[in-house]
């Protein structure tokens, strides 16, 4: 097998394993969040618009940990800078 | 038409027009649309504003806007919202619009791309301190980076450097990913489940925009009222 084969596979395995286990995290955080903020509504439906701006923005920072694993496998996959180091040799 | 080929993630790499070395990319070119866009729409509005009963659309839709954008600042900052809307608002407005405008053929956000979402990024990471500083003073906003102790010091610039790299990531990769995805599922399954995916695109790229903001509000506030509420 030599090094193109190598790399490929590796970068294409680990893009698909990026994705795989770096959701799970913020999948599971995210529905905490959203089951608190959901009770917390119930309880005090006056206060829906705090709740809802507070389960923005934290909802959107929990997520940004997902999204950093999908630009690494974004860049694994379109923009590697392994693969253009051996192509170009 | 195909703009954006799959195997580029970014516009940087479509250069339109290339003289010597001044080299003009789809980024640039969509980022003054949406300058030119916002400049004229709302010149043309102000033009001829009344503080009449009887006012224009126009006028009371950029009313509603900048009432909305007051009360939410208002409400995250707990001060008066005049001297942040000048920078706040155009941030909102100005991702908002290059967002929004990805549902016409042809065009590519220029928040699609790691330098426009930076370049937003490196602006709040400045206006940080400017806030701060005219807000306390030099000496006590310089004084927060050594609370509690001195040995604090590396761990407050940790966090300034991460959370603006944070900010510059998640408006790109959320903004790229929805243009990726579309791509993919165009090959999958074609025709109608895409048109879905475009709608909760515009989603997601309001509420991007509305985060991008809200933090950037957050951040600034968190460095300009410290002081205030030691006192308090």
């Amino acid at each position: 097998m030599d090094s193109v084969t190598l790399i490929a596979m590796a970068s294409i395995i680990a893009a698909g394993l990026t994705m795989a286990i770096g959701s799970i995290g913020p999948a599971l955080g995210e529905g905490r969040a959203v089951q608190q903020a959901l009770s917390a509504i119930a309880q005090q439906p006056d206060e829906r618009n705090t709740l809802q701006r507070t389960l923005y923005v934290s909802l959107a920072m929990i997520e940004s940990i997902a999204i950093y694993c999908f630009v690494i496998s974004m860049i694994l996959i379109f923009a590697n800078p392994f693969w253009a180091h051996v192509i170009a040799k | 038409m195909e703009i954006l080929k799959s195997n580029q993630i970014s516009p940087d790499q479509i250069l339109i027009w290339e003289w010597w070395f001044i080299k003009l990319n789809a980024t640039i070119l969509y980022t003054w649309l949406i300058m030119a866009i916002l400049v004229i729409s709302s010149w043309l509005v102000t033009r001829k504003i009344t503080s009449d009963i009887h006012t224009s659309r126009s006028q009371n839709f950029l009313e509603s806007v900048v009432s909305t954008l007051r009360d939410q600042i208002r409400e995250v900052s707990q001060d008066e919202p005049g001297q942040y809307l000048a920078f706040i608002g155009t941030l909102f407005l100005f991702i908002c619009l290059s967002n929004l405008l990805t549902i016409v053929p042809g065009y590519i956000a220029p928040t699609a791309s790691l330098t426009t979402t930076a370049a937003l990024a490196i602006s709040v990471f400045f206006a940080v301190p400017l806030y701060g500083i005219t807000k306390q003073g030099v000496w006590n906003y310089f004084k927060e980076y050594f609370q509690p102790t001195f040995i604090f010091f590396p761990f407050h610039v940790m966090g300034e450097i991460s959370r603006t790299l944070a900010l510059a990531i998640r408006l790109f990769g959320n903004i790229m990913s929805h243009d990726k995805v579309i791509g993919i599922l165009l090959a999958v399954t074609p025709l109608f489940f895409p048109i879905i995916m475009q709608a909760l695109g515009l989603l997601i790229g309001l509420v991007q925009a509305y985060i991008f903001a809200i933090l950037a509000m957050v951040y600034i506030a968190s460095a300009s009222q410290t002081h205030e509420k030691g006192h308090a």
